[in-house]
């Protein structure tokens, strides 16, 4: 009884003082074992992936990280709104962390969801130096679960990421095993005619793009939650239950395609910012993305999670079962993707009338068209737009074209060889279907918009915006208070996922209030998308592309957010309350 | 005098002042390797290989590359021989030392020396190129020589990979030289002089770091050249079974 009493006082002190979490990193050489091979690498306490990290809406954490590498290191939250001297990005946020040293990040936590954490520093983050954020909500959250797992997903390979970069500057196709052989020539000569297949050869030759360009990374082994294929991580259930699935991808450089075969998929949360539930069969995620579905599996079976790389040449593979050790087939890889002369879209100087794999476009005015900016849609009308409900193309800003027959999302390049489809030939999660659950912010007009476009040289590894890499760039100036309008045209025929730190990214899908708030947003080739930023947090930010190898290249910037409270270090306590978080 | 001196030192005052404003501004500076230009280096034996030609002639042969730099400037060291292993002596050696700076989306400028210290007479050198990769995937590494006594000469290697598989590749290349002034003491003269064709299956073994190979390759001189080689005894063409490796580091 004497006891309860200090606990009851403690009780009645807590609210007032508020939560308050410490935690303690260390940053370790670890071994990562994927089951196909074992490799020194970076891990967090000792194990790659890091531990989760659990956290409370609300608490004010500090987190304790020592450094027992030999080298500099840091720690990003991703996804986290907090002061930018909390960041954790060397040389913008904070001088980084020196061998041996302890750094203690202190900030509140003000939102809730799924996230994740990972280096900043040179390739550790490829290395293995990554975990996943969890964060409780303050209040009810708007579904319902039985239990919850986080899948971390990455791309693990063999070589270092500082070997994996030089290769790629030395030879880009280094790591590309799915280039057109000479018995693809004969397969498609056979099938479309030898002439259209020269002249389908020769089209791409001129402009020295390969269709096979999919991926730069590739003989990865895909890891979830740290286990290969063979290792088979496993989540158990009950049949009946409602599990949430926390899938974050902490690759280097491979968006995932993820299903459940027999299990429908309910999308409840995207970028850590919950949406208003969809339900897929099957979702793409970004590099650095995070979606949070939730799944009700009622047979007493086991069932395979299947994330299949963009580009089909691997995979990373986990089980949900009602017993530890029951298995579930698990697919074959998909054929390898090839990209189509839409997705050069964006390159100028293109000769539209050569254009291939996009039929059922006919009647469509391709004269003007430039890198698809200034499309009029209303010259369009003719076109099948089934399959596209409830999209509202006045505000979307690119080519939202569906071909006939064919696949269609609006946020691809139509005719693009990218277009997701399901597996089971059911839905596949578009970005254009994602609504907020709850605006963070107040619908108004941008104060201005900046456009950036996504540049860079497949044959030279160089990657940049607006054709200067970040070696030569001077910061991105924003004012505090402003929304800016972000512009992103993807002139390359590469994916990018643009990770914006410390503020968040309202993406445009034409939902108006209601347009999804995410920490990073993906711009497939030869389109244009749109986000708009409130600019409500002072410092300076980190703004790039999550392609660890793309970002080393050049396509990185510094942003500087001019004006606003000088708070960060000093008066964080006062400021930090209200910079975002989930409204 | 006097009304300078307030402005003097209001100017230094303010001068003061910049730093703190620019911290203000941008309050940290990235001098991280991030903000470096990304440097690269790079080893690769194009050729390492034994031949052996139609009239029993041994010579093992190699054509590699070293660089280092950054997108805007490499330095790079090019080394090609010949050894007949029969006289023990190099038949051809070649090595380069050039600065390279792109010009365009898919090409290189190179400027550089060039020695050649074979068995026999050494030159020397002043070397001109652009090196990249045309339309239709055709590496091109074109070079102009201007030799310490004013000859000159020209040289193109190209080189087209055929992908069998992933990993069984053919290589074809062809390099050819041309000579715009005679230079009888090495026996080159005006005209084509030289062109050596090759075709190479090699097989990827570790990534793309060991790939061995097989081939066959075919020399021939031309001209004046040619003349020349008969005059002293030697023959114009030559045919060779060659086994080796392709090796990057």
């Amino acid at each position: 009884m004497k006891a309860s009493l200090p606990v009851l006082a403690l009780g009645l002190l807590l609210p007032v003082v508020g939560l308050a979490g410490e935690y303690n990193l260390s940053v370790d050489r670890v071994q990562i074992d994927t089951g196909d091979f074992v490799k020194e690498g970076i891990g967090y306490n000792g194990a790659s992936p890091g531990p989760v990290l659990r956290f409370k809406e609300g608490e004010e954490v500090s987190i304790n990280v020592t450094n027992n590498l030999n080298e500099m290191t840091s720690i990003h939250w991703h996804g986290m709104i907090l002061p930018f001297t909390q960041d954790g990005v060397p040389g913008i946020s904070f001088p980084g962390i020196k061998p041996g040293e302890t750094f203690t990040y202190k900030f509140p936590i003000t939102q809730s969801g799924t996230f994740w954490y990972h280096s900043h520093a040179g390739f550790q983050e490829p290395d293995g130096a990554y975990g996943a954020i969890v964060i409780e909500p303050e209040g009810r959250e708007p579904f319902r679960y039985d239990r919850d797992y986080v899948v971390q997903l990455t791309d693990k390979h063999p070589h270092s990421g500082d070997r994996i970069m030089r290769n790629l500057k030395i030879m880009p196709d280094y790591y590309n095993r799915e280039q057109q052989t000479v018995g693809d020539f004969f397969s498609e000569a056979s099938k479309n005619g030898l002439m259209a297949t020269v002249k389908d050869r020769m089209a791409w030759g001129d402009m020295r793009m390969m269709k096979a360009d999919v991926e730069d990374l590739q003989g990865f082994t895909g890891l979830m939650n740290g286990k290969g294929p063979n290792q088979n991580w496993t989540g158990i259930f009950e049949p009946g239950e409602r599990i949430r699935l926390r899938f974050i991808n902490s690759s280097a450089m491979t968006y995932f395609d993820i299903r459940i075969p027999g299990l429908e998929m309910t999308v409840v949360q995207a970028d850590g910012n919950n949406v208003q539930p969809v339900t897929v069969d099957e979702f793409r995620i970004g590099v650095a993305e995070t979606y949070d579905v939730i799944v009700r599996p009622k047979e007493e079976q086991a069932y395979t999670i299947f994330a299949e790389s963009m580009g089909r040449s691997g995979y990373a593979r986990g089980t949900l079962a009602p017993e530890a050790g029951m298995v579930a087939a698990v697919p074959e890889l998909r054929e390898a993707a090839r990209l189509t002369m839409a997705d050069m879209g964006g390159m100028e100087g293109m000769d539209h009338s050569s254009m291939s794999g996009m039929e059922g476009m006919s009647g469509m005015d391709h004269s003007g068209m430039k890198g698809m900016e200034g499309m009029d849609h209303s010259k369009m009308a003719g076109m099948d737009h089934s399959g596209m409900e409830g999209m509202d193309h006045s505000a979307m800003g690119q080519g939202s074209m569906a071909s006939a027959g064919g696949a269609s999302d609006p946020f691809y390049a139509a005719g693009s060889g990218l277009v997701p489809t399901a597996a089971n030939g059911g839905k596949f999660l578009s970005y254009a279907d994602l609504r907020a659950q709850k605006p963070l912010y107040d619908e108004r007009e941008p104060t201005r918009e900046i456009e950036l476009k996504l540049t860079g040289n497949m044959e030279r590894y160089t990657w940049s915006i607006n054709g200067v890499k970040y070696e030569d760039a001077d910061p991105i100036r924003l004012q505090y208070g402003e929304r800016v309008r972000f512009k992103f045209v993807n002139t390359t025929m590469m994916t990018h996922p643009m990770h914006l730190h410390g503020m968040w990214s309202i993406l445009d899908v034409g939902a108006g209030q209601l347009n999804p708030i995410k920490h990073t947003v993906s711009v497939q080739p030869g389109t244009t998308v749109y986000m708009e930023t409130e600019v409500d947090a002072p410092g300076q930010w980190a703004f790039h592309c999550h392609l660890s190898y793309h970002a080393a290249a050049g396509m990185f910037r510094k942003i500087i957010v001019e004006g606003g409270p000088e708070s960060t270090q000093a008066a964080s306590d006062d400021q930090s309350g209200d910079v975002g978080g989930d409204a | 005098m006097k009304l300078w001196t307030p402005l003097i030192a209001g100017t230094v005052l303010g001068l003061s002042v910049i730093p703190t404003l620019a911290f203000a501004q941008e309050r940290m500076r990235d001098t991280t390797e991030r903000k470096a230009p990304l440097k690269v280096w790079g080893a690769q034996f194009e050729e390492l290989e034994y031949r052996y030609s139609d009239n029993d002639e041994e010579i093992g042969v190699w054509d590699a590359d070293f660089f280092y730099g950054t997108d805007n400037f490499k330095a790079r060291l090019l080394t090609s021989g010949e050894y007949s292993f029969e006289e023990q002596a190099y038949e051809t050696l070649e090595n380069q030392l050039v600065g390279q700076i792109p010009i365009s989306d898919f090409f290189d400028a190179k400027a550089g020396i060039r020695f050649d210290t074979p068995e026999g007479p050494d030159r020397t050198y002043a070397v001109l190129g652009v090196a990249g990769l045309a339309p239709q995937w055709v590496e091109i590494d074109a070079n102009f020589y201007v030799s310490k006594d004013g000859d000159t000469s020209a040289a193109l290697d190209a080189e087209y990979e055929l992908l069998f598989t992933n990993y069984w590749i053919l290589t074809a290349t062809l390099d050819a030289t041309v000579a715009f002034s005679e230079d009888r003491e090495i026996g080159v003269g005006t005209g084509l002089v030289s062109t050596e064709t090759g075709l190479r299956l090699s097989y990827d073994l570790i990534d793309r770091a060991f790939s061995p190979y097989v081939g066959v390759v075919h020399e021939r001189k031309y001209g004046n050249t040619a003349d020349f080689a008969r005059a002293d005894g030697g023959g114009t063409e030559s045919w060779f079974a060659v086994v080796g490796a392709r090796l990057t580091f």
